[in-house]
């Protein structure tokens, strides 16, 4: 399976046989898979790995049935969970919680009811809750990329940060990002969100030329930014950027550095296709006696132009 | 007296933005700052006759990102027949105004002949275009073809005499709004509309039909946002436009407009568009404020635009 190769070491899998236990009877199973709407790059390729794996997993286990809904609001998601609940019956749930306090509590209530949990990505803001947490890495993230940076530019230099969304999971990454580069004579000269968006990296980049008469690289954190950060290095005509390094893993970018684009050289992979895991380790859990309870981490892993082609998968929209 | 509050509240934006770093000025910020001024700033125009006229589009911004994925879709399917040139280009820009007339129109036609609060019609349609640009898109981003975006780009970022097509066009539409609006009768029955809907009625103003024009106007200028847009990084996905209803709307009424009708100002609009993205671009250039409240500044300078014009009127 191409999503394997994705994974790192870190793979904590504690072994508690509850999965096994639910494997017992004969009857269908139902697992409810439930994630956020594809509102933007990263959360579009995740609903297409998650359509894709239930798919070729409801063919794969026959005594399987799915029943997958996306919520494009945290509210949403919180009916959606009951709704799986009270009319599917359900076995299993798989979740990639849109906010972790709103969901803590319906979650809470279905590992009650004795249904097994997954969560994925995001966190609960209750521990102990899942059976399963398959879980990005967000801080290995900003290592990953802060030691690139510092592979990259062992003479040190300036450089300016783009950041995402004013969240936990940016947070850690740009805590982890600078971490990795202490000591190391790179300066980050300015910070500022883009959001994860395309429009607004582009005017923050603008902004940072106009302000700064030397940029040596940037972190633009996140794939869709570094689109933006290209196109105002691009129309500004500057060429004291050496290059950018962006995230997540989009397969233009992955196109890029296969190409040996000199701007693009890299890429670290945040992988959308973890939803596949984590729906995949849960299928096992409900119909065999493997032990698949634990913490799951999916470390953050770099792409250069030498293994660029395993990270391309050409039909996702990310 | 009333038309000073946004205009001090401007000149005091570019004092401290010049005083706060010296790029400030230089023709690239300033270009830079009016070219991103361009997609707002010729939607609030547009939007400026829709308030004037008692009326409200809360479906701008997703208008905006349907109509770029509609244009990326059908100039991507047109280029094995077309090939790169200009009449892909001219079939891209007639899909857009087309496409934004058809919408605007759906909406006018709603509010105005079945009588649907404008406030509902359009937060209804606000969540059915930024649904479709996201099954559009699959998920993802629509992108243009790359070597049609390289012959489309001069659009956003080419220019006459130095000054970029955006600019233009959005000095244009404003020329043409600010005698529509002040000049010809099409203002003056859109402010009669606003301030007293029964007493136009009276006074021989198709109310209907002059409210359907103000939509199908809006529908067009998006349109023509959406023309200057999709050049600049050829992509279109479910978070553009995100939020560009109320960044009109804000400066439509920061502009000096009254937001619940009767009395509408274009190039007050302007100057609320330039505040707005003024902000923005003095909070990048300085380091004073954590960017977390770069949301917190806006809202207060939002504000005390709108107390500045108050006052003055009360004085005046």
């Amino acid at each position: 399976m191409s999503y394997m190769k994705t994974l790192m070491a870190g793979c904590t899998v504690l072994a508690l046989g509850a999965g096994g236990a639910l494997a017992q009877d004969g009857e269908t199973k139902v697992i409810g898979v439930s994630i956020p709407a594809a509102t933007h790059g990263w959360a579009g390729g995740m609903n297409f790995h998650a359509q894709q794996t239930v798919e070729r997993l409801e063919e794969v286990y026959p005594g399987l049935d799915f029943v997958l809904a996306t919520a494009s609001d945290p509210g949403k998601q919180v009916n959606d969970i009951e709704d799986m609940v009270a009319t599917r019956n359900i076995d299993a749930l798989v979740v990639l919680p849109f906010e972790s306090d709103p969901l803590t509590p319906p979650v809470q209530a279905v590992a009650e009811s004795g249904a097994w949990v997954t969560v994925v990505d995001r966190g609960l803001s209750v521990e102990g809750i899942e059976d399963l947490y398959v879980a990005g890495d967000n801080p290995g993230f900003g290592r990953v990329s802060g030691e690139y940076m510092v592979s990259q530019m062992p003479e040190g230099g300036k450089i300016v940060v783009l950041r995402g969304i004013p969240t936990t999971i940016d947070n850690e990454r740009v805590e982890g990002f600078q971490s990795a580069i202490e000591g190391s004579g790179i300066e980050i000269i300015d910070m500022e969100h883009g959001n994860w968006n395309r429009d607004d990296s582009f005017n923050v980049m603008q902004d940072f030329l106009s302000k700064h008469e030397q940029i040596d690289a940037v972190w633009a954190s996140d794939d869709d930014m570094a689109v933006g950060v290209l196109a105002a290095i691009d129309a500004a005509g500057r060429d004291d950027v050496d290059f950018v390094l962006g995230g997540a893993g989009m397969k233009e970018m992955i196109q890029r550095v296969m190409d040996g684009d000199e701007m693009i050289p890299a890429d670290v992979t945040y992988p959308p296709s973890m939803i596949a895991t984590a729906i995949e380790l849960t299928a096992v859990g409900l119909t065999s006696n493997a032990p698949v309870s634990g913490t799951f981490t999916i470390g953050s892993v770099l792409i250069t132009a030498e293994n660029a082609e395993q990270f391309y998968y050409p039909d996702s929209p990310f | 007296m009333s038309v000073l509050g946004p205009v001090i509240a401007l000149v005091v934006l570019i004092l401290v933005g010049t005083a706060l770093n010296s790029n400030f000025l230089s023709a690239a910020n300033i270009t830079n700052v009016l070219a991103r001024s361009a997609f707002i700033g010729i939607i609030a125009v547009g939007m400026t006759f829709v308030i004037t006229a008692g009326g409200l589009d809360l479906s701008v911004g997703s208008m905006a990102a349907f109509i770029a994925g509609l244009m990326i879709l059908v100039m991507n399917a047109a280029l094995p027949v077309l090939g790169v040139g200009i009449p892909i280009i001219l079939l891209g820009m007639v899909v857009a105004l087309v496409a934004g007339i058809a919408a605007g129109l759906l909406n006018g036609f709603l509010i105005t002949t079945l009588g649907i609060e404008a406030f509902i019609v359009t937060l209804g349609s606000m969540g059915i275009y930024r649904s479709l640009v996201t099954w559009l898109a699959d998920g993802g981003t629509l992108s243009l073809d790359f070597g049609l975006r390289t012959f489309y780009r001069p659009v956003y970022f080419g220019g006459i005499f130095g000054v970029s097509w955006p600019i233009i066009v959005f000095a244009l539409t404003v020329i043409v709004g600010e005698v529509l609006m002040s000049r010809a009768r099409f203002g003056r029955h859109c402010a009669a509309i606003g301030s007293n809907e029964n007493v136009a009625h009276y006074s021989n103003v198709n109310v209907n039909r002059t409210r359907l024009l103000t939509y199908a106007m809006l529908g067009m200028l998006v349109g023509v946002a959406t023309i200057m847009y999709v050049p600049r990084l050829g992509s279109a996905s479910a978070s553009t436009g995100v939020l560009w209803e109320l960044e009109a709307i804000a400066a439509v009424i920061i502009g000096g407009t009254i937001l619940k009708g009767g009395f509408g100002r274009v190039w007050g609009t302007v100057i609320g568009v330039l505040i707005l993205s003024m902000i923005d671009n003095i909070l990048n250039l300085t380091d004073l404020v954590s960017p977390y409240l770069n949301g917190a500044i806006q809202g207060v300078i939002i504000i005390l635009a709108v107390i500045l014009q108050r006052e003055a009127k009360a004085k005046g």
